[in-house]
């Protein structure tokens, strides 16, 4: 406590310095008074006493020195006097410090915005208590890798593990609702009753699920989420208890979850769900078949296991399962990853590469403020010459200097901080769907630490080389010289940070046109199929067709399709359920008739399984290969059909012709199917689809011919049709179809192809977009930079230069003079950029796809567009120094 | 007249002591105690005083406040605190230690 009561006095003599110099100043000058008067008393002359008293005082100023620093305060004394100092350089050159400051904020503001993103989506842990605890489960099997779960197997895994305190299953579904005004599409999770609890959410009304609930037969009871009860129920109270008609039945409200809960995997795409409902007391039959792989699942692991024990004891569930149920489990495992790295997988590439890139920018940013400060300092040289030769040490002028630098910074950071929270929210807004964990996107404490570490750790960059130089006492040359510099030696370190922006920006530019061509690429890459001008989009059936017998479904199915197919405009019209492409996932293990069937479902080979119309080849425009198509023809009442893919047909029927042969697909069917034709590969999995993708053979059937268990849930068909003309402009066309066919049928998810297409490429989209944003950024940074270094130094050697022309040199040997010096500035960065790029390219690799790391076109390209625009960047300094007037330049000295 | 400087680290010892003694005294007062005392012949840099007067008053050991001297001029006069007292018994101990030391030193036969 002594030493907090010594502080407090310390601090108090900190707020009264004023009072204590006059305090000390009056002391001291009574002491030496009342001595000179006692010498005076004692007899001696006046001015003997006074020098007397002064003696035998000693140095009052010294000595004042002394008082002052016994409190320790000096450091903060002269802190003040710098920033002060400091404040008052930057007033007086308002040029320098608005075009420091602004490129300061920009490289700042462009790491902050950035670094803002990173840590809500990499680094902040997930919104849900002890999160680190929470990890994904999924399905591993041997030849196809991660995969989705079956429910009665996740039933197993919860009463056969020992290391997780709660387990819960969920799957994506949509359902018609009905009753609440017009019909309409409701997106739902079905949860396990443990999902809420296990991610420790409360519902802010009623109640989680019960576990009753979470039965076959059990009560049907919804939860909203809060989004929607917001925007359909204006946050009513009173839907508690009401009922809610999805599909038919009758859910009844029991909650309601917080409005800013999130759960989102990439498998089930960004986009919250409307509502919840529990997945054990599905009506669906594929949610109780062990061979049907339909849910995905989330464990929170008991306090202190770690991951590597939850992963064993799920390894010997997965063994005990495997000797259960051979046929389905044999050598499969079960994957256990945290939720967190599940979530963010596929957008984490990206943003290390805009992370690394972004640092480039901030780089050439302080490169070039650095750049500023030297040839404002070479300017200066003699006020710190005067500084030292009246006793200022180095590190005290150093201090001083980046005193000035790191206020600079400060201040720059400050305005990119506003750049950042303005820019951040109007990239998310622009790209909504490219980010897992938008909401966690915000300006936190972390990120404010992350802007001022920056912002010092700039100032203390940029301004370090200036101020060593600066300090440097060269008292006499410098002071000779008045101040004005003019040996070539002091514009190396200019012309290396020149260099070193150069090659920054190649490696920016690099990056940024590697990315570009490979979206370039995959827009113009062929997925297939043609998505212009196809509209499509899902018909909510009334429970009256969608629960109807199975012959009154294939009715109403082909008169929609045929309602739909006179619209005038449309071309063509198909059904499509199961397996669309970047869309939606469904497959089914076969084996070939006539072969020996595989002992079990393992061993069997799966392929993706679309369930299409006759006209689909014709809507989608996928190319027939041999034999033919479906046709309306290959119904109910005939022989079992389907056409494969040419992947397909190579892969199961490499040297035979595949057409009339057949194919066992036992889990639906009883009797084979006949191949009558092979079609185009569709790319299913987006147009990075690459050949390691996990379902490669593609086979098309009749939905017409589904056996009738199979159409016993129709309330939700999806349709695509071509269209003459824009395709959004057929929604309303097509809904009057639907109305014509059923009065109660209604249009859900209209988008026209294109649009999916656009959405699957969303995350590269927000990295070119912000990478050229980037690159460009660098560009303009580097331009400034060059070109104030070319003119400063043609500025300085303008003397030498009015001398040339008063003896006679022609403009353009001028102009060739300072643009030759430009030019081998520029091409000496550019070249190691090139050797830079060439490096670091290789760790984009995860991110391109059809364009290699290294390639030509790009480099070549930027290196000469950079080349160029540092050129026109110096030949304005060069067209000055040529029209210089001798006269006035020579006589300037 | 030989004046001996004061031996270094004893100036807080002599400030602490002549307040001990004297109460409350400005600067000027307690150089000249100090001096005076000592028969003229420990000679402080006068102004040596101040430094140490500061550090006193970091340490608590003193206090300081503003009075009026006998001629009627405003001075700032220094008295001991508790601290300061207890800190007087330290630096007496320390320094009879060690004066003890330097006698049995130099009166060895």
């Amino acid at each position: 406590m002594i030493w907090l009561r010594e502080l407090a006095r310390r601090l108090s003599m900190l707020t009264h310095r004023r009072q204590f110099d006059t305090d000390l100043e009056e002391e001291m000058r009574l002491h030496l008074e009342l001595r000179q008067q006692q010498q005076i008393e004692s007899g001696a002359a006046p001015d003997d006493a006074h020098t007397t008293a002064r003696r035998r005082f000693g140095n009052v100023t010294s000595l004042k020195e002394k008082s002052r620093s016994a409190w320790g305060w000096e450091w903060f004394e002269q802190f003040v006097d710098d920033i002060r100092y400091a404040l008052r350089m930057l007033h007086k050159s308002p040029g320098f410090t608005a075009v420091a400051l602004l490129t300061l904020a920009l490289g700042i503001g462009a790491n902050t915005a950035l670094f803002s993103v990173v840590n809500g989506v990499l680094l902040s842990p997930l919104p849900y208590q002890n999160s680190d605890q929470v990890v994904s489960l999924a399905d591993w099997f041997p030849g196809y890798g991660e995969s989705s779960s079956s429910y009665p197997n996740f039933l197993d895994w919860v009463r056969l593990n020992q290391t997780f305190s709660s387990l819960a299953a969920y799957r994506r579904d949509s359902f018609n609702l009905t009753g609440q005004g017009d019909p309409e599409q409701v997106t739902a999770m079905e949860v396990s009753a443990s999902f809420f609890p296990l991610l420790s959410v409360d519902p802010v009304l009623g109640r989680n699920f019960s576990s009753a609930e979470d039965q076959l037969g059990g009560p049907p009871a919804v939860i909203l989420s809060g989004g929607y009860w917001k925007s359909k129920f204006g946050s009513s109270r009173d839907i508690l208890g009401k009922p809610l008609n999805l599909d038919g039945t009758d859910y009844t409200v029991v909650g309601v979850a917080p409005e800013n809960f999130y759960f989102c995997c990439s498998s089930t795409g960004f986009r919250l769900s409307d509502v919840y409902i529990t997945i054990g007391a599905s009506k669906d039959p594929p949610v109780h078949d062990r061979h049907i792989i339909t849910i995905r699942a989330v464990g929170r692991m008991k306090e202190g296991v770690t991951l590597a024990q939850a992963r064993a004891d799920m390894d010997n569930v997965a063994r005990s399962l495997g000797g259960a149920y051979p046929d389905i489990n044999k050598n499969s495992g079960i994957v256990v990853t945290p939720l967190q790295q599940v979530m963010v997988r596929d957008v984490r590439p990206f943003l290390l590469v805009l992370l690394a890139a972004v640092g480039f920018v901030l780089l050439i940013a302080c490169v070039n403020v650095a750049n500023l400060l030297l040839a404002r300092s070479t300017g200066r040289g003699r006020e710190f010459a005067i500084r030292t030769a009246l006793g200022a040490s180095r590190g005290r002028v150093i201090r001083q200097l980046l005193t000035e630098s790191v206020l600079l910074a400060i201040a720059g950071g400050a305005l990119g901080l506003l750049l950042a929270s303005w820019g951040t929210r109007a990239a998310l807004a622009a790209l909504p769907s490219a980010l897992p964990r938008a909401n966690d996107v915000r300006l936190d404490p972390h990120v404010l630490l992350f802007t001022l570490i920056i912002s010092l750790a700039a100032g203390v960059f940029f301004g370090l080389v200036p101020a060593l130089k600066t300090s440097r006492p060269d008292l006499i040359g410098t002071l000779k010289e008045g101040g004005r510099g003019s040996s070539g030696a002091r514009y190396r370190i200019q012309n290396i940070f020149v260099i070193v922006e150069m090659a920054l920006a190649v490696v920016l530019l690099i990056g940024a046109g590697l990315t570009i061509r490979t979206l370039v690429g995959l827009w113009t890459a062929n997925p297939g199929f043609d998505p212009h001008n196809v509209f499509s989009f899902r018909v909510g059936f009334p429970p009256s067709i969608g629960n109807a017998d199975p012959n009154t479904v294939r009715a109403s199915l082909r008169q929609l399709t045929e309602k739909l197919a006179v619209v005038p405009g449309v071309t063509a019209v198909s059904l499509t359920t199961g397996a669309k492409p970047l869309d939606h996932e469904s497959g089914l293990i076969f084996w070939r008739d006539g072969q020996p069937k595989p002992p079990d479902e393992v061993s069997m080979p799966y392929a993706l399984w679309y369930r299409v119309g006759p006209d689909y080849l014709k809507v989608m425009k996928i190319p027939l290969i041999r034999g033919r198509f479906l046709t309306a023809q290959d119904d109910a009442n005939s022989v079992g059909v389907c056409v494969i893919d040419e992947n397909f047909a190579q892969k199961f029927f490499a040297n035979e012709d595949p057409i009339g042969k057949r194919l066992n697909f036992s889990l639906v069917y009883n009797q084979p199917l006949q191949i009558v034709g092979v079609v185009g590969h569709v790319k299913q999995y987006g147009l990075d689809e690459t050949t390691e993708a996990p379902m490669q053979a593609q086979f098309y059937m009749s939905p017409l011919q589904l056996p009738d268990d199979q159409l016993k849930t129709w309330a939700m068909p999806g349709y695509v049709i071509r269209t003459e003309g824009s395709p959004s402009a057929f929604a309303g066309a097509v809904r009057d179809a639907l109305r014509e066919f059923n009065s109660k049928a209604a249009l859900y998810q209209p988008e026209t192809l294109d649009s999916v297409v656009t959405r699957s490429l969303a995350s590269r989209r927000f990295a070119m977009i912000l990478l050229a944003v980037f690159a460009g950024l660098a560009l303009v940074l580097a331009s400034i930079g060059i070109y104030g270094v070319v003119s400063y130094i043609a500025g300085q050697r303008a003397h030498e230069i009015g001398l040339r022309i008063a003896l006679g040199a022609q403009p353009s040997h001028v102009l060739k003079l300072v643009l030759g010096q430009g030019a081998r500035l520029a091409l000496l960065g550019v070249l190691c950029g090139l050797a830079a790029a060439a490096a670091l390219t290789r760790l984009m690799t995860t991110i391109l796809y059809g364009v290699s790391a290294t390639d030509p076109l790009t480099f070549s390209a930027v290196a000469f567009v950079l080349t160029c625009v540092a050129l026109a960047a110096c030949y304005i300094p060069a067209r000055r120094a040529m029209r210089l007037d001798p006269i006035v330049a020579l006589r300037h000295d | 007249m030989h004046r001996d400087e004061i031996p270094p680290g004893t100036l807080y010892l002599l400030i602490l002591k002549t307040l001990a003694r004297s109460g409350e005294l400005h600067g000027y007062e307690i150089a000249n105690s100090i001096q005076q005392t000592s028969d003229d012949i420990l000679q402080v840099e006068e102004g040596s005083l101040y430094p140490a007067l500061q550090r006193m008053l970091i340490k608590g050991w003193v206090t300081a406040k503003w009075g009026t001297t006998s001629g009627n001029r405003r001075a700032r006069y220094y008295q001991l605190t508790v601290a300061g007292r207890k800190q007087l018994t330290v630096e007496m101990s320390d320094f009879q230690r060690v004066i003890g030391a330097i006698a049995r030193v130099v009166e060895a036969v």
